[in-house]
Formats: structure tokens, C-alpha cells, sequence
């Protein structure tokens, strides 16, 4: 008995486990270490950056308004167009995909169509395939089409989520009971407004989930941008600072200014995203058990 | 009150297939309304360019005589080309030993991140997964500072014990270069969705456990972990798939290790540099193809092997 109570006590009070939080501590620095580098590295001028120094501390100078300005006025403010083309493919793309993998994952876990499994058992094949394999062929399509080179050939591709359908399929089919949707149909409702009415709010950890991954794809993709573009005035962040590196390595006294731009726009292309993540952090965290848990 | 639902079930049965009869077509209909905008994008953004790649990589171009059909001429072309064989084996090496790597330090941080509940504990939490966030093009570009000889702490630190720096970019240590990126970039996100799982065991489950006598290191091994078995094979599927696919992070390196890595390191590189600079499609596709084939492979016998454990498929 005694023990018992002993066990609830424990299960209640916060685990604080000494050697455990400082195991902790380490790694925290370890995943931190990048981040921090780059804070300090993107307030210092170019001879601040090249003058040897600590470089891991600031020097004497430090100014990130300065750098900022450069970074956002440098070759005809491309770096914030950059950013801006990022958000469009990330937020076309996002919701794009996200909207085709609700309803297919619903339509998957509720309707019982014909030729349901063999779709099924396809798109759960298509998880297996490799995204870039699809690149090359995908570009020569497009090419065919006239699409290279459009913001379209940037955006069409990332519509295609086949995991956010697994996870759709798997959350709609545990979440939404059949009875409720059987319900709401001899109440009169439609199959559409059964679905956004009644399914939908039921769904909807699985949706931002799958809203918040299928955006940060699109956001971190570079490969399928690198080979469809090459008006650098259409380059997503991540093409662009790769175009920097590049020219930046490959004529190192020439450039020296260009380093502390790339230290900059990675730090500020960061942001976003870092922001987005956390604010949705509770929309979120529900929805990722799902596809691992079943 | 068994034998009242025995006697009531096929009559219930018969009315709900009456009914059923009455809205099958009703029920095809919305199924494929709800899956058909999805299916389009499939078609033509997955099943179009594969079987497009599968057509180009049986044709050959020719300076003279044109383009001929070669049937898999390409693929023994592939299979015995040195720069293809050679990426694909590092892509394999570089799975072997970074997947499981990955995998036992996110699995550890789970673990640790599931049984102590402090306020540090939830912070450390958000900043172990916080390099998901961040597109592996910077992430590359970040760790290609930290090691740069130039820009780097490193000198400075191995300075203060008299040593000389490793060069992560030198062709000795690019694999524990690329190894420290990859661990960085994914392990909080493998992290986050095997912590995610131990949040949905029914806590019950260890005070039974403990009862019985049994340790926080067994607790631990006999039931936490096997209880999330889906969820480590979920993650071990995507990042075998995603590792040997392998292409943003050297070929950002690529530009401050010039020499070290070269444009056929990986199999996906390869095919980039065969399609986009020397315009060969039909054999950049046959090593996409080829690629994608390794993947499909290496995946099936990996869940062939671990059938037993009820994989998500």
C-alpha cells in the first residue's frame, strides 16, 4: 500500500534526474552551436570576419543593421525576393497539397469505392518512391509543356504528398467515428458539408500537421527548384544562397563582401520558419504520433 | 443476450446491404470525388515522369545517327560505370552507418526527454528539434563555416591544446563531415516523433512494470521501446530512403571542398551533372531509375525483415 502511494507521488512531481539534465545540457549546446555562430559571425564586417579573432565571440564592432541594409540592397535587393518567392512556394505548395491530402485521406478512410485498396496500396507504394528520381523526368515534361523556368514548375510538383494521404487516411480513419457521419447524413446534411462541418474540425491536428510538413518541404527544397529554374530572379532562398556559396568559393578575394551576406541570409531566412514552428507547436505535436503509432 | 444479437445480426445485415444497394453507385461517386483531385496530381507528378523515365532510359543519343533505341544498354552502361558504382556504394555506407547512428541517439533523447519532466527538459526539447527547421541547404551551409579553415572555431579550439585541427572538408573526413550535418539536421526530428509516441503509451503500462520489480532500464527496453517499434520502423524506412537519395548537402559542401567531392559522389549527383550539364537525359534518367530502384529494393528487404514487428504498412 504504502508503495502505491509512494508511485502516484512520483508519477505526479516533476522527474528532475540530475545526470540525465546535464546529458541534456551538452546536447542542447551541440544543436545550438550552428545557430549560435552564425548570430555572431552575421554582426561582423568582412574585416571583423577575415581578421582572425575569436570566432566564436563578437568582435568590438557589432552590426547587424549595417549588414542587414547590404544584405537587402545587394544586387538589386535579390535576397528578399528570394524570401518572398520562398514564402509563395511554400504557401501555394503547403496548402496545395495539404487540401488534396485531406480530402483523399478522408475519401480513402470513409467511402468504400471501387478499386479503393489497389489506389491505396499504389499511393503507399509511391512512399517508397524516391522524390528526386522524379526530378529529371519531371523537367524534361515541363520543358515539353513550356513550364521550366515558371514559378508553376515549382509549385505543381510539391502538390504531390502521398505521405500526408497515409497520415489523413490513418487520422480520419480513428478519429472520425462513422456513426457521426452517419448522423449527420439522415439529419440531411450533404456529403461535402458532412465533411467540412463534422469531419474537418475532428481532423484538424492531422491537418495543420500535415499543412506545417508539406510547407516546410516546400520550403527546404532545392533540388526540384535547381534544375527547373535558372532565372535567378525566381530562386527560392535556399537556390539562391547556394548560388552565392558557389560564387563566393569560387573567387575568394574578389568577393569577400558576399561571405557575410551568406552568414546573414541564412540566419534571416531561418526565421520564419523557427517562428511558425513554435507558435504552432500545440496544433501540431498531436498529429505527428499518429503516423508512427498505430 | 449473445444469442439476441446472433438472431438480430443477419437481418441487420440484409437492411443495411438494402440500403447500401441504393447508394453504392452514390458512394463510388463521392469516394473518387474526395480522391480524384489527389489522384490527378498523382498521375501526372509521380506516375507520368516515371514511366517517361523508364521510356527515355531505353534510348541512347548519338552525335551521329541520332537517337536509337538501346533497351537497357543504359543500364549496363550504369551498373558497370565506375562513377555511378561508386556513389551508390557510398550512398550505402554512408546509410549503414548514419541511419543507425541517428536512430539510437534520437531513441536515447526520447527516452531521456520521456522520463524527466522539467521545465529545462521541454526547453531542451524544442532546441534539439529546432535544425528541422532549417532547409538542409543552410544547414550544410552553416557546418561548411564551422569546419572551413578560415571562418572555423575549430583551429582555435584544437590551437588551445597544441593540436592541429581535423579538416573535416579533406577527403579522409568528409564522411564524418557529412555524418555530423545529416545527425545535426535529423536526429530532433526522429526525436520528436518517437517522443511523440512514448507520450501515447498508457502510463498504467510502467507502474504495472515497476510493480513487478522492474528497473527505469527496463522499463526502458522491455516496454518502451518495443511498444514504439511502428514508429522507429516509420523512421528508419524514411531516412534510409531519404539518405540514399542524398544530393543537398555535398553538393553545397561541394563548393568549399572542391577537390574532395566530386560531381559523381552520389548516384543523384551523377545524374544531376549527366542531365543538367552535359544534356545527356536518356542516361541521367537511367541512373534516376537505377536509384530509385536500389531505394525500392533496400526498403522492401527491409521491411521483409522486420515483418514480424507490424510495420505501418
Amino acid at each position: 500500500m504504502t508503495d502505491r502511494t509512494s508511485l502516484r507521488a512520483g508519477a505526479r512531481r516533476p522527474q528532475r534526474h540530475l545526470p540525465l539534465q546535464i546529458l541534456l545540457g551538452f546536447l542542447v549546446i551541440y544543436f545550438l552551436v550552428p545557430f549560435w555562430w552564425v548570430i555572431v559571425n552575421s554582426s561582423k564586417d568582412a574585416p571583423g570576419l577575415f581578421g582572425g579573432g575569436n570566432t566564436l565571440w563578437f568582435t568590438d564592432q557589432i552590426d547587424y543593421l549595417g549588414n542587414l541594409k547590404q544584405l537587402f540592397t545587394y544586387d538589386g535587393g535579390i535576397y528578399l525576393r528570394w524570401i518572398l518567392n520562398s514564402t509563395l512556394y511554400a504557401i501555394a505548395g503547403g496548402i496545395g497539397a495539404t487540401v488534396l491530402a485531406v480530402m483523399a485521406g478522408y475519401g480513402f478512410a470513409k467511402y468504400r469505392f471501387a478499386a479503393r485498396r489497389f489506389s491505396f496500396a499504389i499511393v503507399l507504394g509511391a512512399l517508397m518512391v524516391p522524390a528526386t528520381a522524379l526530378v529529371i523526368p519531371t523537367f524534361i515534361l515541363f520543358s515539353r509543356l513550356g513550364l521550366t523556368n515558371t514559378v508553376w514548375a515549382v509549385i505543381l510538383p510539391s502538390l504531390l504528398n502521398p505521405f500526408g494521404v497515409y497520415l489523413m487516411h490513418v487520422y480520419a480513419r480513428d478519429a472520425v467515428p462513422d456513426e457521426l457521419l452517419d448522423a449527420a447524413r439522415v439529419d440531411g446534411a450533404g456529403e461535402v458539408r458532412t465533411f467540412i462541418q463534422i469531419a474537418l474540425p475532428l481532423m484538424r491536428p492531422a491537418v495543420v500537421t500535415v499543412l506545417l510538413l508539406s510547407a516546410v518541404a516546400s520550403w527546404n527544397n532545392y533540388f526540384l527548384p535547381l534544375a527547373m529554374l535558372s532565372d535567378n530572379r525566381l530562386f527560392p532562398v535556399t537556390v539562391g544562397l547556394g548560388l552565392w556559396q558557389g560564387i563566393a568559393s569560387a573567387n575568394n578575394a574578389g568577393t569577400t563582401s558576399l561571405w557575410s551576406l551568406i552568414i546573414l541570409g541564412s540566419l534571416v531566412s531561418v526565421i520564419p520558419l523557427v517562428i511558425a514552428f513554435f507558435s504552432l507547436q500545440r496544433h501540431w505535436r498531436g498529429g505527428l504520433s499518429v503516423g508512427g503509432l498505430r | 443476450m449473445t444469442l439476441l444479437t446472433e438472431k438480430r445480426a443477419p437481418r441487420a445485415h440484409d437492411e443495411s446491404r438494402k440500403i447500401r444497394g441504393k447508394v453504392h453507385l452514390r458512394e463510388h461517386l463521392m469516394g473518387w470525388l474526395f480522391v480524384g483531385p489527389f489522384g490527378i496530381v498523382f498521375l501526372a507528378f509521380l506516375i507520368a515522369p516515371l514511366g517517361y523515365a523508364l521510356y527515355l532510359s531505353l534510348f541512347q543519343k548519338k552525335l551521329i545517327g541520332g537517337t536509337s533505341f538501346v533497351l537497357f544498354d543504359n543500364y549496363v552502361k550504369a551498373f558497370t560505370d565506375p562513377s555511378f558504382l561508386s556513389g551508390a556504394w557510398f550512398v550505402i555506407r554512408f546509410s549503414l552507418v548514419s541511419i543507425p547512428l541517428q536512430i539510437v541517439i534520437a531513441l536515447a533523447m526520447a527516452l531521456i526527454l520521456d522520463a524527466v519532466t522539467t521545465l529545462f527538459a521541454r526547453f531542451s526539447r524544442l532546441m534539439i528539434f529546432l535544425p528541422y527547421a532549417i532547409p538542409t541547404v543552410i544547414g550544410a551551409v552553416m557546418w561548411g563555416f564551422l569546419y572551413s579553415k578560415g571562418f572555423g572555431p575549430l583551429t582555435d579550439i584544437f590551437g588551445l591544446f597544441g593540436a592541429t585541427a581535423p579538416d573535416f572538408l579533406s577527403s579522409d573526413l568528409i564522411f564524418y563531415g557529412l555524418l555530423n550535418v545529416v545527425t545535426w539536421q535529423w536526429a530532433g526530428y526522429y526525436m520528436i516523433i518517437l517522443y511523440a509516441a512514448l507520450q501515447g503509451v498508457d502510463p498504467s503500462l510502467y507502474e504495472a512494470a515497476r510493480m513487478d520489480g522492474a528497473g527505469r532500464w527496463q522499463v526502458a527496453t522491455r516496454i518502451k521501446i518495443p511498444l514504439i517499434a511502428p514508429a522507429l520502423i516509420l523512421i528508419l524506412v524514411f531516412s534510409l530512403i531519404g539518405t540514399l537519395q542524398f544530393f543537398n548537402e555535398p553538393q553545397i559542401l561541394r563548393f568549399l571542398a572542391a577537390g574532395t567531392i566530386g560531381s559523381d559522389f552520389t548516384p543523384n549527383m551523377y545524374a544531376y551533372q549527366q542531365a543538367f550539364s552535359l544534356a545527356n537525359f536518356n542516361y541521367g534518367s537511367a541512373i534516376s531509375f537505377a536509384l530509385g530502384g536500389i531505394v525500392f529494393i533496400c526498403v522492401y528487404a527491409f521491411l521483409f525483415f522486420t515483418r514480424k514487428r507490424r510495420s505501418f504498412l
